[in-house]
C-alpha cells in the first residue's frame, strides 16, 4: 500500500492554518473579501473533512484507542511539548491585550497595526533563530549570529555603495553569513573546542571585521536609490499588494511569509532527513552518535553552516529595516535568537527544540516588546518581563521533564 | 536459631498510579543472617529498598527494626535507627580522603564541630570491623580502586552503629578479586551480628555468600527458603516465572574460515601488540581484569580509540585505520558498547531513531526519509527482539536495562553486522533477557557470524565461548579452546602479570 510522504495528520494541520490564515487576510483587508471568505472556507472545510475521516479510520482500526485515553499518552506529552509555547504566546499577548483594555484602548495594542509590526520583528529575530534552533538541538551555541547578521548587512551595503548589481550584493551578503558560519563549525570541530569558547571569540572577531570594513564609523550608508523598492517592501509595515501571490495570501509584508516558508523547510529538514536525525542524536549523545558512524565533525560543519546562511538571510532583513548597514547593530542580537529558542522549548544540553517554538518565542518578544510600548510602559520593564520569561520558560520545561521521568 | 528478628517487614504494598510494584511483602531478618533478595529486572527489588530505607513511603505495611518502627519519608531517621545502604553507583567524594568520606554526613548530623581525633578514632574502629588496617585513612579518594571504595562505602554505612546493611548490586563492577575480598568483609560483619540483606544477579554469588533468599516477581513474593535447601534451577524458575532449563544454549563448536585477523594491534597504552584471529561461526571470549585493555581492544578495532601500530583485516582486507567507526559499520562490523547510559544509547532518543540511527541509508531517498517505511522496519525488529514497549516512540530511558539492550543488539543486527564486538553485554540485565540473549549469539554464530565477547564474568565465557583468550595489562597472555579452561586457570592468567 503506497502511503504519502507527508502524513495525513499534518496534512489536515495545514490545512486547517492556511484556511485561518486566510481568515486574517479576510480581517485585514477590505479589497477581496469575499475572496478571502470563499478560500478560507474552503480550506477549513476540506481540513475538517480530512480530520474527520482520518478519526474514523483510526476508530474503526483501534476501536477504544481515541476516546479511551483521554489521560496523557506520550503522544499527547509531545503535543504539549509543541503547543506549550504557542499557549504561552496565547496568554502573553491575552494578558497585553487586558491590560491594554484596561486603559482605554489607548495603546492600540490589539490592532491590526500593531498586529503588523509584530510580525515584522518576529521575522528579523526569527530568521536567524531558524539556524540557532539546529545549533541548539545539536547541543552547540552560537554566540556569534548576532554580530555576524550585523556583519553581513555591512557587507550588503558595501556592495550598494560600490554599485554592484542588487542580486549579486544580496548574494555576497548571504555568502558572508554562511561563511561565517562555515568558519566557527570548521573550527568548532577541528579544534574540538566548546562552541562557547569558539564563538565568543568569533562573536568579536566579526564585530571587529564589521567596523573595520564599514567606512563610516561602523556604517555604511548606501546612495539613496540603489536599494530597490522590492526589498523595502520585504519588511514594510503596510505593503502595496502589488506583487505577491495576491489575494492568496494575506497582504503581509513579503519577508514574513518568507521566513514561514524557511520555517517549514528548516523543520521538515530536523524531522524527515538523515540529516536532521544526525542533528537531534549528536545533541542527545554524542558518543552515541560516535558509536552510530555518524560523521560528527562534518555534521557539524554542515549545521554551523546552514546556519550561518539564515543568519546572512537576517542580515538582508537587518539591511532592509536600517537601510543601511551598521556594524554593531548586532550587539546583543544573539541573546534575543537565543532567547527565542530558549523560550521555545530547546534544551540547551541538546537534544530537543522545535521550529513551532522557535517562531513562538521570537514572536513572545515581540509582544512584549510591542505590548510594553503600547501600555507606554519603560523598556527596562520590557527586558525584566522577557528576563522572567525567559526563566520560566526553562523551569517550566525542566518540571515537565522530571515529572516526565518520574512517571516511568 | 531462634533469635528474635532484627527487621520485620509486615504487609508492604505500593502502587504507583494504576501500577502495582509490591503486593503484601512480608519477611524477617535475623542478625547474623545474609538474606539474598532475587528477582529479575522490574520486579520490585528496588523499590522494595528504598521502602527499607525510608526514602519511599508504602501504601500499606509496616517496617519495623529492633522493635521499632521506622518512619518512611525520612532517609536520615531510618540511618539512625541503623539501617545502612550501599548503591551500586558509588556516591564518594573523589577528592576527600577515605577517613573524611567515612565521616561524610554523620559529622553534621550528629556531632556539629567535632574533633579531629574522634572522628579518626570512629574510623579506624569502622575500617576495623571490615578487617582492615588504618594505613589507608588519609589518601584520597581518587587514588584508590573501585573495590577499595566499595570497602570504603561499606565502612562509611557500618560507622552508624548498622544492624541492617543493604547491599544493591555491589559486585557488577567489580573484579573477582575486589570481590573476593567484600564476601570477605561482609561475612566477617554477619558474624559479629550484621543483618545483611544482599541483591545481586549472580546466582552463584549468592551461593556462596548468602544463608537465605527471597525471590521477588512481578512485586510478589515467589519464594523464600534457606539457600542451601534450593537447587539453582529451581531458583531460575521462581524468578522467571517459568522453567529456564537452560541459561546456556547448548551448541556446538563449528568455526570456519577465519573472518577477522588482529596482527600486533597496540594503541596509545592499550592494548600492546595484540595478535588475535576470529573464525567464521566463532565465539571467542575475551577474559581478563577490569582495566586490563579488552574494551580498548574492541574500541581500537572498531575505530574509537586510536590505533598507534598494527593492523586489523577482515576477510582478507586490512581495514583502513582512520578512526571512523562508519567505515567498520559498512564493513560489517557491529559493537554492543559496554555502557549503555552513556555511550550505548541515546537515552532521550526515540526507540526507533536508536534502533535504525547506524543504517538509516534504507529510508532515504536523496536524505529525506520514508517515515512509514523505517516504522515498519522497527516494528518488525522490536517483534523480533520482544522488546517489551508502549510505542516505538517512547525514549530510551523509559525502558528496562534488559530491553535496553535488546535495543541495541537490534541496532547491530539492522545495520547488518556479521562480525561482532560484544563489550559486557550482560551486565546489569535480568536472567530471562540473560537466557535471551545467549540464545541470540549463539543463533548468531550458527548463521556463521563471528563474535567476540567480553566479559568479567568467567561463567558465562566458559559456557558461551569456543575459545577464550585472557588479556592482561594490554596484553594477550594466553589462549586456548574453552574446554581447556578452567576458571581457577583464567583467574591466574588474568592477574598473572598483574601480580
Amino acid at each position: 500500500m503506497p502511503r504519502s510522504i507527508i502524513p495525513p495528520t499534518i496534512l489536515i494541520a495545514i490545512f486547517f492554518l492556511l484556511g485561518l490564515l486566510v481568515y486574517v487576510g479576510f480581517c485585514i483587508d477590505q479589497q477581496f473579501r469575499s475572496q478571502y471568505f470563499s478560500l478560507g472556507g474552503w480550506l477549513l472545510g476540506i481540513g475538517l473533512v480530512m480530520g474527520f475521516l482520518r478519526t474514523l479510520k483510526l476508530h474503526l482500526q483501534q476501536p477504544n484507542s481515541i476516546f479511551a485515553n483521554w489521560l496523557p499518552s506520550r503522544q499527547t506529552e509531545q503535543l504539549i511539548g509543541v503547543l506549550g509555547p504557542l499557549v504561552v504566546l496565547g496568554l502573553v499577548s491575552a494578558v497585553f491585550a487586558i491590560a491594554d483594555a484596561w486603559q482605554g484602548f489607548e495603546g492600540n495594542f490589539w490592532s491590526l497595526s500593531s498586529f503588523r509590526l509584530i510580525m515584522l520583528q518576529t521575522a528579523v529575530v526569527a530568521v536567524a533563530a531558524l539556524g540557532m534552533t539546529m545549533i541548539i538541538i545539536s547541543g552547540g551555541i552560537d554566540l556569534s549570529a548576532g554580530t555576524a547578521l550585523a556583519l553581513s548587512g555591512v557587507v550588503l551595503g558595501l556592495g550598494l555603495e560600490a554599485e554592484l548589481p542588487f542580486t549579486i550584493a544580496v548574494f555576497l551578503c548571504v555568502l558572508c553569513g554562511t561563511f561565517c558560519g562555515a568558519l566557527n563549525g570548521t573550527l568548532i570541530s577541528l579544534m574540538r573546542l566548546p562552541p562557547f569558547i569558539i564563538t565568543l571569540g568569533s562573536m568579536t572577531i566579526f564585530l571587529g571585521i564589521g567596523k573595520m570594513i564599514a567606512t563610516d564609523g561602523g556604517t555604511v550608508k548606501p546612495p539613496a536609490g540603489s536599494i530597490p523598492n522590492w526589498i523595502s517592501e520585504m519588511v514594510t509595515l503596510f505593503p502595496s499588494p502589488s506583487w505577491i501571490a495576491y489575494p492568496l495570501l494575506p497582504n503581509f509584508a513579503w519577508g514574513i511569509w518568507f521566513v514561514l516558508g524557511l520555517a517549514v523547510i528548516v523543520a521538515a529538514i530536523l524531522h524527515r532527513t538523515v540529516f536532521g536525525r544526525y542533528i537531534f542524536a549528536i545533541g542527545s549523545n554524542e558518543s552515541t552518535a560516535r558509536l552510530c558512524g555518524i560523521p560528527i565533525a562534518q555534521t557539524k560543519i554542515v549545521i554551523y553552516t546552514l546556519a550561518g546562511f539564515l543568519v546572512g538571510i537576517g542580515g538582508v532583513f537587518q539591511f532592509a529595516r536600517l537601510s543601511q548597514g551598521d556594524a554593531t547593530s548586532g550587539v546583543g542580537l544573539e541573546l534575543r535568537i537565543i532567547a527565542a529558542v530558549v523560550i521555545g522549548g530547546a534544551s540547551l544540553s541538546g537534544g530537543r527544540g522545535s521550529i513551532v517554538g522557535t517562531l513562538c518565542g521570537a514572536a513572545i518578544m515581540s509582544v512584549i516588546k510591542q505590548g510594553c510600548s503600547a501600555l507606554g510602559l519603560a523598556n527596562q520593564l520590557e527586558d525584566i518581563l522577557l528576563g522572567a520569561i525567559i526563566i520560566a520558560a526553562v523551569a517550566v520545561d525542566q518540571w515537565r521533564v522530571r515529572s516526565q521521568a518520574s512517571q516511568a | 536459631m531462634d533469635t528474635p528478628p532484627i527487621l520485620n517487614a509486615a504487609g508492604i504494598s505500593k502502587s504507583y498510579a494504576a501500577n502495582r510494584v509490591l503486593a503484601d511483602i512480608s519477611f524477617n531478618l535475623s542478625p547474623g543472617e545474609i538474606l539474598a533478595i532475587l528477582g529479575e529486572n522490574g520486579a520490585g527489588k528496588s523499590t522494595l529498598i528504598k521502602i527499607l530505607t525510608g526514602a519511599v513511603r508504602p501504601d500499606s505495611g509496616t517496617v519495623s527494626l529492633d522493635g521499632h518502627r521506622i518512619e518512611f519519608g525520612d532517609t536520615a531517621r531510618a540511618r539512625q535507627q541503623g539501617v545502612a545502604v550501599v548503591y551500586q553507583e558509588l556516591s564518594l567524594c573523589d577528592s576527600m580522603t577515605v577517613e573524611d568520606n567515612i565521616m561524610l554526613g554523620r559529622e553534621h548530623r550528629r556531632f556539629g564541630l567535632l574533633k579531629r581525633s574522634t572522628q579518626r578514632k570512629i574510623a579506624v574502629e569502622a575500617l576495623s570491623k571490615l578487617g582492615q588496617s588504618d594505613s589507608w585513612l588519609d589518601m584520597p579518594v581518587s587514588s584508590l580502586s573501585v573495590g577499595q571504595k566499595q570497602l570504603v562505602e561499606i565502612a562509611r554505612a557500618i560507622a552508624q552503629n548498622a544492624k541492617v546493611l543493604i547491599l544493591d548490586e555491589p559486585t557488577s563492577s567489580l573484579t573477582q578479586e575486589d570481590a573476593r575480598r567484600l564476601f570477605d568483609v561482609v561475612r566477617r560483619l554477619s558474624d559479629r551480628g550484621l543483618a545483611v540483606i544482599y541483591i545481586s544477579h549472580f546466582l552463584e554469588e549468592v551461593r556462596s555468600l548468602c544463608s537465605s533468599y527471597l525471590v521477588l516477581r512481578d512485586g510478589m513474593i515467589a519464594g523464600s527458603g534457606k539457600l542451601q535447601d534450593t537447587p539453582q534451577s529451581q531458583l531460575l524458575k521462581l524468578m522467571a516465572g517459568r522453567d529456564i532449563e537452560q541459561l546456556y544454549p547448548a551448541r556446538q563448536a563449528s568455526s570456519g574460515a577465519v573472518r577477522v585477523e588482529i596482527e600486533q594491534l597496540s594503541g596509545s597504552s592499550l592494548p600492546n601488540q595484540i595478535s588475535l584471529q576470529l573464525h567464521r561461526g566463532e565465539i571467542l571470549g575475551l577474559a581478563g581484569l577490569v582495566g586490563a585493555g579488552r574494551t580498548e581492544l574492541l574500541r581500537s578495532i572498531f575505530g574509537l580509540a586510536a590505533v598507534h601500530a598494527g593492523e586489523v583485516r577482515l576477510d582478507g582486507k586490512t581495514i583502513a585505520n582512520n578512526g571512523r567507526p562508519a567505515t567498520r559499520i559498512r564493513a560489517g562490523i557491529a559493537m554492543i558498547s559496554e555502557d549503555r547510559k552513556q555511550e550505548g544509547l541515546a537515552q532521550n532518543m526515540t526507540i526507533k531513531d536508536n534502533m535504525t540511527l547506524s543504517h538509516l541509508k534504507p529510508y532515504s531517498l536523496l536524505g529525506w526519509l520514508n517515515e512509514p517505511q523505517r516504522e515498519r522496519k522497527v516494528h518488525e525488529l522490536k517483534d523480533k527482539f520482544a522488546v517489551k514497549t508502549s510505542s516505538i516512540d517512547a525514549p530510551i530511558w523509559t525502558l528496562s536495562g534488559g530491553n535496553q539492550q535488546k535495543v541495541a543488539l537490534a541496532r547491530a543486527v539492522h545495520q547488518q553486522g556479521s562480525v561482532w564486538l560484544l563489550d559486557e553485554p550482560t551486565r546489569g540485565i535480568d536472567v530471562g533477557t540473560k537466557a535471551e540473549l545467549y540464545r541470540w549469539m549463539a543463533k548468531l554464530a550458527e548463521q556463521g557470524d563471528s563474535l567476540l565477547f567480553v566479559s568479567s564474568y568467567f561463567q558465562e565465557l566458559l559456557a558461551t565461548c569456543d575459545r577464550i583468550a585472557v588479556i592482561a595489562k594490554g596484553k594477550l597472555i594466553d589462549i586456548r579452546p574453552t574446554e581447556q579452561w578452567t576458571e581457577h586457570d583464567l583467574m591466574q592468567s588474568a592477574m598473572q602479570s598483574t601480580a
